[in-house]
């Protein structure tokens, strides 16, 4: 499994490369994804699926909450919460 | 305890007794053959009402950036709008659309465009290329309005739209040139225009252009005219119940019609002031904003009332909000709970209103002192006469309880005129003399409608229309999709989502990152609304003997209903 560092930087590059639209926009570790408006409640759906598959885990519904993917940060804690990772 | 003051409205009883459009008319000041131009409405006259310093327009972004606008303040900035536009060269029934989230040059722009006499095509700025490329194309459009975000989206399908003339850029920095063709435009910086004649429109001059979907052919422009704004004001007026000391906050996004009809037109042309937060969904956002100033009229859809309920109650109490006083919901069906909910949770019903983006302004709705039946959209707002047809003879049907389809009678103000160069598609929504909605309902024995469901296989996804003819378009252009049929799957928060099934093309296997990669694609290439949330791979599609594919049997199975009828399905 990978290391938190590592999922931080794969689930940031990913936003980036998915998500934001304006090339010029700051995103990093703590930028407000869904209340920033950059990943809405429709796309969120498509990044739990990444998730999903990359970390072959499954996060139910009820965790898949907009508090709980409002950041890479915060993205990262739910997966780990559902992977065993090395620190 | 909410205090109760005496509804706009009055008696719903006795408003349909004597109810004539011409209320609104007089109210307003406008007589028959009259100039009547939306942006003037909104602005000028209610300057000269002498509310020029009253606060319009409160628009807060990420991080609490707060702007305010008095309506003098609109007055100017649709000046210097509608006039840079002229000083571009853009005519009056040309077509500008905006493209913008939801900041204020995207309110301000709507107007400018109006008061030019322009025709305003708001689209909805999570749309991806092809979607736009589709809409712009269509309506002809002669100018975009859109900030460095999107720009890229109209820079990719520039090349093939040969009537777009300018691209203006409302923030840009300077920091990368912009291409030919660009210009940019700064509000603040631009010198405030105090003089601008509004172009001198008529009740049947153009005015917006919003696109909607349908189950076959491409998105559809529908038309409205300046004369949109007798309905527009006076259903603002009793169903919104708006009055002079609301501090009112519509959520919906004027890339779609509430956006506009309630979100722009009503208020203003009423001279209300009106709040706009934008930023994404997030409960104790929406709540904070609602506290912080002091929202007496909130008019909000069932996607985002639901998303609040499943966010809890505990957020709820962490806020005052008993401001509110007055509360509203559009877009889709609203839940019997959802009603029970809001009661219980903020003291007020939300009350559900009915229409669609071809008429307008509410159709069917739970008026302020009607008894509200959760579940129920309740009755057609006076001067409108709602019906229920036979599904097969499209005859009135006289009997309660039983499935028709709704339909009204032609000739209120916001009713569309057209579908932008589709006379066919527009001849088509009428059968014995009335609009055909498209929707299915009851009306029960107090002449309350019920919901039951789309009469076609348009997929309403939290309010908005999604063609599954348009995304199975699209899906098409994967290199992996050999075919597919799209449906509506039930969900819990958004009534409806998309759901494809798709067989892929000989030497590609399914698999969990296909099924993403074709999420992303569609995603990008039209938009989140329409982006199937769910993919199922499958050997074949059902189809008719003459090689249709049968998208009901598909649905049916997803809504766990019969399949109904399938003696014309092609057997393996």
């Amino acid at each position: 499994m990978a290391t938190t560092q590592e999922i931080r930087e794969i689930v940031l590059k990913y936003v980036k490369e998915e998500y934001v639209e304006d090339e010029d926009q700051v995103v990093d570790f703590s930028t407000p994804l869904i209340s920033g408006g950059i990943v809405d409640s429709f796309s969120m759906v498509s990044l739990k699926r990444f998730l999903e598959n990359k970390y072959k885990i499954r996060i139910p519904d009820h965790k898949a909450t907009p508090e709980a993917f409002d950041s890479v940060d915060k993205i990262t804690r739910l997966v780990e919460s559902f992977a065993g990772v090395k620190n | 305890m909410k205090t109760t003051i005496p509804s706009n409205i009055g008696s719903y009883e006795a408003r349909l007794k004597d109810f004539s459009w011409s209320i609104a008319e007089k109210e307003l000041g406008y007589r028959p053959g009259d100039d009547i131009n939306i942006a003037w409405y909104c602005t000028d006259r209610i300057c000269k009402m002498g509310k020029a310093s009253k606060t319009a327009f409160i628009w807060e972004g990420l991080g609490g950036a707060e702007k305010k606008y008095t309506f003098n303040d609109l007055r100017l900035a649709s000046n210097t709008i509608a006039s840079f536009f002229k000083g571009l060269g853009i005519r009056r029934e040309q077509r500008v659309c905006l493209f913008m989230d939801r900041i204020p040059e995207l309110y301000l722009g709507f107007l400018g465009v109006l008061k030019l006499g322009a025709v305003a095509q708001p689209l909805f700025s999570a749309f991806g290329d092809e979607s736009l490329l589709v809409r712009l194309e269509n309506a002809q459009t002669t100018a975009v309005m859109t900030t460095h975000k999107h720009v890229n989206k109209v820079r990719k399908i520039r090349e093939k739209l040969p009537h777009l003339k300018h691209i203006i850029v409302v923030d840009d920095q300077g920091k990368k040139p912009l291409q030919a063709g660009e210009v940019a435009f700064s509000l603040e910086k631009a010198e405030p225009v105090e003089d601008f004649q509004a172009a001198a429109t008529k009740a049947e001059s153009p005015s917006v252009l919003h696109y909607t979907s349908g189950t076959t052919g491409q998105p559809k422009g529908v038309r409205h005219v300046h004369y949109s704004l007798i309905s527009q004001y006076l259903t603002a007026k009793w169903v919104l119940d708006l009055r002079d000391d609301d501090m009112y906050w519509c959520t919906a996004d004027p890339g779609w019609v509430t956006g506009t009809s309630y979100g722009i037109i009503g208020p203003w042309s009423l001279g209300v002031t009106q709040c706009v937060l934008d930023v994404g969904f997030s409960a104790d956002a929406w709540y904070q904003f609602i506290e912080k100033h002091k929202i007496t009229m909130w008019y909000s859809a069932p996607t985002a009332i639901r998303s609040l309920m499943k966010a809890g109650e505990e957020v709820v109490k962490k806020h005052d909000l008993s401001s509110l006083r007055h509360l509203a919901s559009v877009g889709e069906p609203l839940n019997a709970e959802a009603v029970v909910w809001s009661q219980r949770v903020f003291g007020l019903p939300f009350h559900d209103s009915y229409w669609q983006t071809e008429t307008g302004s509410i159709m069917i709705t739970n008026l302020p002192g009607m008894k509200i039946k959760p579940g129920s959209m309740a009755k057609p707002f006076p001067g409108i006469t709602a019906t229920l047809l036979d599904l097969a003879t499209f005859e009135p049907m006289n009997s309660t309880g039983k499935v028709g389809l709704i339909a009204v009678r032609p000739g209120w103000p916001a009713m569309l005129r057209g579908y932008w160069n589709n006379e066919e598609a527009y001849k088509k929504k009428f059968r014995n003399g009335w609009y055909l909605t498209g929707d299915r309902a009851t009306i029960d024995q107090d002449g309350y409608f019920w919901f039951v469901g789309r009469d076609d296989d348009v997929i309403n996804t939290a309010g908005h229309l999604v063609s599954p003819f348009e995304v199975e378009s699209v899906l098409l252009e994967h290199p992996a999709v050999a075919e597919s049929a799209v449906v509506s799957k039930p969900d819990e928060i958004n009534m409806e989502v998309v759901k494809a099934f798709v067989t892929l093309k000989p030497g590609r296997q399914p698999s969990d990152d296909l099924q993403l990669e074709i999420m992303n694609f569609i995603r990008k290439k039209l938009s989140p609304l329409a982006m199937p949330q769910e993919i199922e791979f499958t050997p074949s599609l059902p189809k008719t003997r003459s090689g249709k594919i049968m998208r009901r049997v598909l649905k049916a199975k997803e809504w766990g209903q019969e399949i109904g009828d399938i003696s014309t399905l092609e057997n393996d």
